[in-house]
């Protein structure tokens, strides 16, 4: 283990530019869910760091990186539900597609 | 002299319309006669109830009577405070006289979606009612957008071929006012707690009038409510929704709007813009005048061309409300009583001339002048009526609206004279729009297009002769007797003007 | 009630209060015919062919209680010199502004009351004959009684508001009438042209009115008439304002007595029924505004600027209207043009001061006239509804008694000593030319009359000469038919022939101390002092002999040319002369086109108001619908088209807007860090 925050924080901010840089750019439903995975991660990864180097939070960052995690999977299984219904009507997975809502 | 002591006459007299209006939601829609004769007796009652309000009525007292007075939203001294003066009670009488004439009127030209149709109409009677009532700024503000959603429908759903431009317009017009009204009503209710340190009253009438606002508030405060009614009423150069809402509308909702709803506008200069501000009032009287003159005698120039009957008739309520404002703003007695007198008239003549346009439209689907010639001899009766609102809307003394209209003319050439003569020309231009259209539409050979109409083109029904003979008769009484108005609204007119402080003279530079 | 006993107390000379039998009967004075007209609306279809069963009884009752009323007045003294008055209800009480329902009835009302109540009535009678064949004629006695009902209100209103609501409604009778048959289309134009021309001199009166109040603080007759002296006394009222006040009542005298230039009205009314053209537009409504400036002369009188202008204006009506109505080829139109003239004479007569000659013409022209009117009416009733002179001729022997009556009117006219015009006309222009001595232009005003008396001697007399000798130019078809007209119109006839010829006498006789003095000179005795003009005594065999002669002889002179043109008896006129005469006066026959044209009054009208008034109101129009509408339509464009652009930003891309969030949250990161902790 690391005696130094940075370390964490940077690798929690290299996560988090992947996991925005993967939802900017991915053209995919899942794969955007995934993005939103990443990024999330990244801030429990620094939630949890900040807990570790803080010792008067004591065991509430690791409480507050459960419930994200808890929110992280609810919100994967809505997501992912919607996009399977949508893939049954529109046969596609890309975003760019779902247009009907405009106009 | 009815004693009504404790009994909440005012409430009632909105709540038998609102019960009414959701009683009706569920009664069966396929049973059209039904909801008809059943939205009407609800009218009927309403009226019945205003009456026993006037009944109950003080005159030689003064302040508001029959008062209700429950505390609403406490925090911010808000109040469900309702109340009558003499200028108010006039109002809420003709409102429930119009209202129940227009539903009977719609019996016949309503066939589509009857029942929403009378729950609208019954939902803008409590509207337009609770506007004449409130006492209390924010109680006002509701009912006052409370009338916008009926009368959007009315027009929307069963007006005209272009109806959605005309519906869209009137409301987005009259938003834009009232919203700028609600900007201005809480920035006084706030001006007045910073100045108390108390919200208790910020929104009552009684307590803001006469409170003495700072010069820049009522300034701005003013223009606001000036913009909000003056669309109303409308004055120019505001006026444009009108003929567009009127052509469009059905019949009753013509009537209710000429008759009812651009007194809105007159009503709110009375009782809150003017007392409020009297300070900002006074400073614009001028331009405020200038405009009215300038709506009299151009609302009666355009008026001349048109070639809709009821685009004209349109432009001759611009015409006529003209006399509304010029009368107020001269901040003289008379000038005063008969823009009071005016309102009621107008909503009585211009009512009537709207029945009777849309009987005729009826039957022949029609309402271009130039079609039209001869129905003097197809339709007599109708032609003598019609007649008959046309010489009450010319001025004809012996009917109504001679009073009212002499009266501001009498009241503003106290003030200034020349003022008084520029409005005076509308006596003749008058006469020349109405007696113009009516010799084109009564006299003459009859048309072929009226006679193409052949058995169609009926004379007046009973209905419909029923629907027409209140206001006929109250026109002649009117004319006759004004002081059945004048005697009530003498006291609060002089409690007015001693709000507003002393007439300044010459306003016109 | 009681604010008039005041008024009395303080003038010291005012009405007393009425009793109640007074008070009774002028209400059902004015009761009467309106009952009567609201019952024939009502009842009217289903009265039939005789719908005159309420109608015409209801005027008689009308006229009865009238007589008896003047008889009170003018014989019996019984309501005192300056009559009664009483309040019937308070019409509109608004705070300072107290108008009251009240009436007053004094000798002038009584006189009124004499030609309206009487010829009414005769009218009324003629109307049954008249009218027997119209199919709507319960309609036509409805609007009789109702012009009855205005005008009995007119002369009988103790307070000017009340007069101008009488006034306006004398105006719709009168639309209403014109209008009767109102699918010609010329009668639908002129009646509405009467209304608004009527309402262009009402806008003055309204306004004359107003400045009345705001300067007396009242609208009462009695009370007017002794604070507006006080006031001039007093210096509170300036010369200049009190001609203003003057002149706008004047405005509204102009409109109903039709004077220049609001006169074009009357010859087109003549599209009504002749009975009404004789009732209202010769005999009763055209006289309200003689009437009017009568009633108001403790008011005129205080401004001699503005009594000269009426007095020019009548004088200048009377010969324009002469010199048309020299031409005029109808018959009614011809009467018309002569109303006008007459008219003239009143105002002129008004103007100098000679206020008891002017009411003096008003009645005996009120009484040859009614009976010119009615016997064209009879005469257009026998050639089947011919009103073109030029298919007339030679009737005299076929409707006796039309001829007849109808020569006695125009003696009466013309001027000719005994008839009833003689005395009225000649006092008018005696008194002009007496009071030459005090405005110098008054001569001038004389002999314009005396040119006038010419002229109306010689149109009368063409009119005669046309319509009932020389040969017949009647249409061959209707020439077997002519028949005289039923003794519901003859009797009318006669029995307004008798006034014609003896009311002159009976009521100007002797000169200077004649019967309609004593009764007028109560009424206008304020007026005379204020203007102080005094007639010298009378002299038959000095000045008034001789103005007297040449006033004859200008008439007589008149006669005998017309006679000479137009016919006379069996003896037919010479056209061709009339023709050869205008071609050699210089800018004869241009002159006699333009007085044909009516001097092309009405085609500048046209220009004026209809064609240029119409682009005024077209254009007004236009810029509404452009700049006024199209600023609001323009905004609601505007709005849209933003809302179009900017709505383009809303991709529905989830990415767009999470990539705008990134950049956000980096250019803040960037701003916080190198920007704010520096």
């Amino acid at each position: 283990m690391s005696q130094s925050l940075d370390a964490y924080l940077l690798l929690a901010a290299g996560l988090f530019a992947i996991g925005t840089f993967g939802f900017l750019a991915k053209r995919n439903a899942i794969a955007m869910l995934m993005s939103i995975e990443l990024m999330l991660n990244a801030v429990n990864l620094a939630i949890v760091a900040f807990a570790l180097f803080t010792p008067s939070l004591g065991a509430q960052g690791s409480v507050i990186a459960l419930f994200v995690m808890a929110v992280a999977a609810a919100e994967a299984t809505v997501g992912l539900a919607i996009v399977i219904a949508i893939y049954r009507n529109r046969r596609t997975p890309l975003v760019d597609e779902y247009a009907s809502m405009r106009e | 002299m009815l004693d009504l002591t404790g009994v909440p006459v005012l409430s009632i007299l909105l709540a038998v319309p609102l019960v009414g209006a959701i009683l009706l939601a569920f009664v069966p829609g396929d049973r059209p006669q039904l909801v008809r004769r059943l939205a009407l007796l609800i009218a009927l009652v309403t009226f019945g109830i205003s009456l026993a309000a006037v009944l109950a009525f003080d005159p030689a007292q003064s302040g508001y009577q029959l008062r209700e007075t429950t505390s609403w939203i406490p925090f911010f001294g808000i109040q469900y405070d309702l109340g009558v003066d003499g200028i108010s009670l006039v109002l809420v009488v003709l409102t429930t006289l119009l209202s129940w004439i227009s539903i009977l009127a719609s019996f016949g030209p309503i066939q589509s979606r009857v029942k929403e149709y009378m729950i609208s109409f019954l939902v803008l009677e409590v509207g337009m009612l609770g506007v004449f009532l409130s006492l209390d700024l924010f109680l006002f503000y509701i009912f006052w957008e409370i009338v916008l959603v009926p009368m959007y429908l009315i027009i929307g759903i069963w007006g005209g071929a272009n109806r959605i431009y005309a519906t869209v317009k009137f409301v987005l017009y009259t938003l834009v006012g009232s919203l700028l009204m609600l900007v201005a009503l809480v920035a006084t209710a706030f001006s007045y707690q910073v100045a108390t340190g108390s919200w208790d009253g910020a929104f009552s009438v009684e307590k803001l009038v006469g409170f003495g606002f700072d010069p820049t508030l009522q300034l701005f405060a003013f223009l606001a409510f000036f913009l909000a009614f003056a669309i109303k009423v409308p004055m120019f150069p505001f006026h444009t929704w009108l003929p567009d809402a009127h052509v469009e509308a059905p019949t009753a909702g013509s009537v209710i709007l000429a008759g009812v709803l651009l007194k809105l506008g007159g009503y709110g200069f009375i009782r809150f813009a003017m007392p409020i501000f009297p300070d900002a009032a006074r400073d614009l009287a001028g331009p405020i005048i200038v405009l009215s003159l300038i709506a009299i005698i151009y609302g009666a120039i355009v008026a001349i061309v048109q070639p809709d009957v009821k685009k004209l008739i349109a432009y001759s309520s611009v015409s006529h409300m003209g006399f509304v404002t010029l009368g107020l703003f001269a901040f003289q007695e008379q000038a005063m009583q008969g823009a009071i007198l005016q309102m009621v008239n107008h909503g009585l003549i211009t009512g009537g001339l709207f029945l009777c346009v849309g009987i005729i439209y009826e039957r022949t689907h029609d309402r271009t002048i130039a079609k039209m010639g001869g129905l003097a001899a197809k339709t007599p009766i109708w032609a003598a009526a019609f007649g008959f609102f046309i010489m009450a809307s010319v001025g004809l003394p012996g009917l109504a609206g001679f009073v009212g209209e002499f009266l501001v003319f009498l009241g503003t050439f106290a003030v200034d004279p020349l003022a008084a003569a520029i409005a005076s020309l509308v006596m003749v231009l008058g006469a020349v729009y109405l007696l113009w259209m009516f010799q084109r539409v009564a006299f003459g050979e009859v048309s072929d297009f009226l006679k193409g109409l052949g058995h169609h083109l009926t004379d007046m029904t009973p209905t419909e002769v029923l629907t027409l003979a209140p206001l006929a008769a109250l026109t002649i009484v009117m004319g006759v007797y004004p002081a059945l108005i004048l005697d009530l609204i003498t006291g609060p007119v002089n409690e007015l003007l001693a709000a507003l402080g002393p007439a300044t003279t010459g306003m016109l530079p | 009630m009681s604010f008039f006993a005041e008024a009395g107390g303080h003038a010291g000379h005012g009405p007393e209060l009425a009793d109640p039998t007074a008070q009774l009967l002028i209400t059902l004075l004015m009761a009467i015919p309106l009952a009567g007209f609201a019952l024939s609306v009502i009842l009217g279809r289903r009265l039939g062919s005789r719908p005159w069963v309420i109608a015409v009884p209801a005027i008689i009752a009308t006229w009865l209680i009238a007589m008896f009323l003047v008889w009170q007045t003018l014989f019996v003294g019984a309501y005192g010199e300056y009559g009664i008055t009483f309040t019937l209800y308070e019409w509109i009480p608004a705070g300072q502004f107290r108008v009251d329902a009240n009436f007053l009835m004094d000798n002038l009302t009584a006189v009124m009351l004499i030609v309206v109540t009487t010829i009414g009535m005769l009218v009324h009678v003629y109307s049954i004959g008249y009218m027997s064949h119209d199919p709507s004629k319960w309609r036509f006695f409805a609007y009789l009684n109702l012009f009855m009902f205005s005008m009995l209100l007119l002369v009988l209103a103790g307070n000017y508001l009340l007069v101008f609501a009488a006034w306006e409604l004398v105006g719709l009778s009168s639309y209403l009438l014109i209008g009767f048959w109102y699918h010609k289309r010329s009668a639908a134009l002129a009646n509405k042209k009467a209304f608004i021309t009527n309402r262009v001199g009402d806008v003055g009166f309204a306004l004359g009115i107003m400045a009345l109040w705001t300067t007396v603080g009242t609208l009462n007759f009695t009370e007017v008439f002794t604070l507006i002296p006080e006031k001039v006394a007093g210096g509170e009222l300036g010369p200049v304002l009190m001609a203003g006040i003057c002149l706008l009542l004047f405005m509204g005298a102009m409109g109903k007595s039709a004077q220049f230039p609001l006169h074009v009205w009357l010859p087109d009314a003549m599209e009504g029924p002749t009975p009404v053209s004789a009732l209202i537009h010769a005999a009763t409504m055209v006289n309200a505004g003689v009437y009017l400036v009568a009633r108001s002369s403790p008011v005129f009188a205080q401004s001699a600027g503005a009594l000269l202008l009426i007095a020019c204006l009548g004088a200048f009506t009377a010969i324009l209207a002469a010199s048309i109505a020299l031409t005029q080829k109808d018959i009614k139109r011809v009467l018309a043009y002569s109303t006008l003239s007459q008219l003239g004479y009143m105002f002129l007569a008004l103007g100098v001061g000679a206020w008891i000659p002017a009411i003096f013409h008003l009645v005996t022209h009120g009484f040859f006239k009614g009976l010119l009117f009615l016997g064209s009416g009879s005469v257009i009733h026998a050639v089947h509804e011919e009103q073109d002179m030029d298919r007339m001729g030679g009737l005299a022997g076929k409707i006796r008694i039309t001829h007849l009556t109808m020569l006695i009117g125009t003696i009466a006219i013309a001027g000719i000593p005994p008839l009833a015009g003689f005395f009225s006309k000649d006092e008018i222009l005696g008194e002009t030319f007496k009071f030459g001595v005090y405005e110098q232009a008054f001569y001038v005003l004389f002999v314009v009359g005396m040119i006038v008396a010419g002229m109306t001697a010689f149109y009368m007399w063409r009119l005669m000469g046309k319509t009932f000798y020389g040969k017949s130019r009647v249409d061959p078809h209707v020439e077997p038919k002519i028949h005289e007209s039923p003794w519901t119109m003859t009797l009318p006839l006669i029995l307004l022939a008798i006034p014609s010829i003896g009311i002159g006498l009976a009521l100007g006789w002797p000169l200077g101390d004649s019967t309609i003095k004593h009764w007028l000179e109560p009424v206008f005795h304020e007026a005379e002092v204020t203007l102080g003009r005094e007639l010298p005594k009378v002299q038959l065999f000095g000045i008034d002999g001789i103005l007297i002669v040449i006033a004859v002889s200008v008439a007589t002179l008149g006669i005998v040319i017309a006679a000479a043109l137009f016919g006379i008896g069996r003896k037919d006129g010479r056209s061709e002369t009339v023709r050869s005469l205008t071609q050699r006066i210089p800018f004869g026959p241009a002159l006699y086109r333009a007085s044909f044209n009516r001097w092309y009054f009405d085609d500048l009208n046209h220009l004026l108001f209809v064609r240029f008034g119409g682009v005024v109101a077209e254009s007004a129009a236009i810029f509404d619908r452009a700049v006024i509408d199209g600023i609001v339509n323009g905004t609601a464009k505007v709005t849209q088209g933003a809302g179009d652009r900017i709505r383009r930003i809303q991709t529905g891309k989830v990415q767009n807007y999470a990539l705008g969030i990134a950049i956000g949250l980096i250019v803040i990161s960037i701003v916080l860090l190198f920007v704010v902790t520096r």
